[in-house]
């Protein structure tokens, strides 16, 4: 789970980590009483959305007075911002930070990531801050800085010290390096975080040093022992396809083709997207059901996959191991009766109590394409497709398929 | 002996009580699994499928000689129960559980390494669907008649995409020697690398068959491996070509984030390595079968 930079700042800066002083607002009146708040003469107004890149697109921006805060928010608020991280849909500004500017010596890129190679916590820093970390990797490689926590004693002193001299700190600024760096990982793993990127963290003419953005992203699987980071959450930064089967317990992704998947198991799900592709078709999306899917939930998925207007095909392909193909035969039935659906659907099953599902599919009376491995669904299921498009482009032949 | 676990490895099943669990400790009885046991804390005393119920891991060990132990238990207390299985003598664990808490695993792996290595408990998973030898013993929630018994070792990431290859192989009139689930988080147990070597050190193993996906450095890792120390011959596919860069794709593993990481490229790194690539998932049988004919002739 992803959140605003602003409940970033929050977070970090109860564990000892320097953020600049700011406000959060949701409306331009609101944003220029902030400023007046804060006071100064200089304010950075900051789009909270959940991609980076913000700046380069427009939603970062400097003000000298409330005039100029009230313009800026009057442009930001409801706009859709489009940055690299978002895609060419954008994501909707709804809240903007007010921040107190700070003076910059130097700009320091800084990451704690989850790294699948060492299986440990892995903070990546480079002294070249401001950048993004892909192209510092290709542009400066010799300036990124790597360590590993080891898990039982977490950060030791000895390595944060040992980055900050890597960085080229100087010796009045290390231990203010150093109790950032702890600060992060302390944050990192009492709130089970997958991700902290603060770029820049800045040194300023003071020898302070000061998160200028933060960014966190939290491990779904330990939400539960988190209630107060659960509540971050905020489904106007997620797709709504997607935030609709999280709440379902389905793991959902929208693409762009046009044949809906619903499967189980993610591997399967993406080969079977693999072979689609492979037929000469497009995916409209990824889908696992997981296991143990009752009829209901085989109907909730069709729901779903459904929502997508540029569905035309649906290929249901289960392969039963915890789940029984008769419960998923029994749910396309009731999707399909429920739903009275005007497009092909291509249903393979295999596995526990594929007789009884296939007989449950035989019986139903229902136009249902049926296949007997996975090549065979998707060659199927794009054939289908096609001669089923030709029939809605061409009047004079509007057979229904068998 | 299969690698892992054979016909007479006394298995005990923790969380036996659950739901989810008596289902499977029924069908893996079934299959002929030796189970032996379970353990539930508070209650010890009971049984389950007709095998007596433990407080302790310890305990169960105790009075049943337990080698293996798979883990049922819910998502919050799992990690405790790999640990607790650890430390009490298993020497063979997989983790079912889907859902554990990323540095949950990565306690469980630093506490793993408290052990020396000729006590050091071997973990599959967590989110797997297990291990089977067929025709000896069910350690999973596999559907076992899927697989024929025979020499091909398969390792996957996936549990269903690694019962499509075992049924693809089932239709060639192919077996399998074991089939082991390593699962799909991104902070696991055994590695591709660590099957690996189990299997080229296994005489009922002449094909290994190795199904990745998008996401993390297990598979290169496994290429590097390969390429030195493994003389049989390895058949591979990576899901996820048509994924797109940067999405989690369900399994928290699932996500392509540095070179090496994307379908692709773990495509090119395998072949570099001497792997053969089935193309598509549909061929992974026929692949197998090609390179058995190939090797027997």
């Amino acid at each position: 789970m992803d959140i605003h930079e602003y409940q970033a700042k929050e977070i970090l800066s109860g564990f000892g980590v320097e953020t600049p002083s700011g406000a959060l607002a949701y409306s331009p009146e609101q944003a220029a009483y902030r400023a007046r708040e804060l006071g100064g003469e200089r304010w950075i107004v900051k789009a909270q959305i959940h991609a980076g890149g913000r700046g380069k697109a427009g939603g970062v921006v400097l003000c000298d007075s409330e005039a100029e805060i009230y313009d800026a928010c009057e442009d930001l608020f409801g706009k859709k911002l489009v940055t690299h991280q978002t895609g060419p849909e954008g994501k909707g500004i709804y809240r903007v930070y007010v921040e107190s500017t700070v003076q910059i010596e130097r700009e320091i890129y800084l990451g704690f990531v989850l790294d699948r190679s060492s299986q440990r916590v892995m903070i990546v820093a480079s002294s070249e801050g401001g950048m993004e970390i892909e192209d510092i990797s290709l542009e400066k490689p010799e300036s990124i800085v790597r360590s590993t926590v080891e898990p039982a004693v977490g950060l030791r002193e000895f390595q944060a010290r040992e980055i900050a001299f890597a960085l080229g700190l100087e010796p009045g600024q290390i231990q203010a390096m150093v109790r950032t760096l702890q600060g992060c990982y302390a944050a990192f793993s009492e709130l089970d975080a997958t991700m902290v990127e603060i770029n820049p963290l800045v040194v300023t003419s003071d020898s302070k040093i000061i998160a200028l953005d933060a960014k966190m992203s939290f491990d779904d699987n330990a939400l539960f022992r988190h209630p107060q980071v659960a509540e971050l959450r905020d489904k106007s930064q997620e797709d709504p396809r997607e935030s609709r089967a999280a709440d379902r317990g389905l793991s959902y992704v929208g693409l762009d083709g046009n044949i809906g998947c619903i499967v189980n198991g993610a591997g399967l799900a993406m080969a079977t997207m693999d072979t689609i592709k492979l037929a000469g078709g497009e995916p409209a999306n990824f889908l696992d059901i997981g296991g143990g899917a009752s009829p209901e939930r085989v109907a909730k998925a069709f729901r779903l996959v459904l929502s997508d207007s540029n569905v035309q095909a649906v290929l249901v392909n289960i392969f039963a191991g915890i789940n029984r193909c008769d419960w998923v035969a029994e749910g396309v039935v009731l999707a399909l009766k429920e739903l009275n659906l005007d497009m092909p659907v291509i249903v393979r099953l295999a596995g526990t109590n594929v007789e009884e599902g296939q007989k449950i599919l035989a019986q139903s009376g229902l136009p249902i394409i049926r296949a007997g491995t996975l090549m065979e669904a998707a060659e199927r299921a794009v054939a289908a497709w096609q001669s089923d498009q030709s029939r809605l482009s061409s009047p004079s032949n509007g057979q229904e398929l068998s | 002996m299969s690698i892992l676990i054979d016909r007479n490895t006394p298995v005990i099943v923790q969380g036996i009580t659950g739901r989810i669990a008596q289902f499977h400790t029924q069908d893996m009885k079934k299959y002929g699994t030796n189970i032996v046991g379970g353990v539930v804390p508070g209650k010890g005393g009971e049984s389950v499928e007709g095998v007596p119920v433990f407080d302790t891991v310890k305990q169960a060990v105790e009075a049943t000689k337990a080698q293996a132990s798979i883990v049922f238990v819910p998502p919050p207390f799992a990690a405790d129960a790999i640990m607790e299985a650890a430390d009490g003598g298993i020497r063979y664990c997989v983790c079912v559980t889907d859902g554990i808490p990323a540095q949950d695993m990565i306690r469980v792996k630093r506490y793993m390494y408290r052990y020396p290595k000729d006590k050091r408990m071997v973990l599959t998973g967590p989110n797997c669907a297990g291990t089977i030898s067929p025709g000896k013993a069910l350690l999973g929630i596999m559907p076992g008649h899927i697989y024929l018994q025979g020499n091909v070792g398969i390792i996957g990431r996936s549990g269903t995409l690694g019962y499509e290859a075992a049924a693809q192989l089932k239709d060639l009139g192919l077996g399998v020697s074991t089939s082991v689930g390593i699962g799909g988080d991104p902070i696991n147990g055994s590695s591709f690398r660590d099957i690996l070597e189990l299997f080229e050190n296994d005489p009922e193993t002449e094909i290994i068959a190795m199904i990745g996906e998008i996401g993390g450095p297990q598979e290169a890792e496994a290429a590097d491996y390969i390429k030195n120390h493994v003389t049989k011959p390895v058949v591979a596919y990576v899901a996820g070509l048509t994924a797109p860069k940067g999405r989690t794709m369900g399994h928290a593993g699932a996500i392509i984030s540095a070179f090496g990481e994307s379908a692709s490229e773990k495509v090119e790194i395998l072949s570099a390595a001497g792997v053969i690539v089935a193309e598509h998932p549909a061929v992974i049988g026929e692949t197998i079968a090609r390179i058995l004919k190939e090797k027997g002739a």
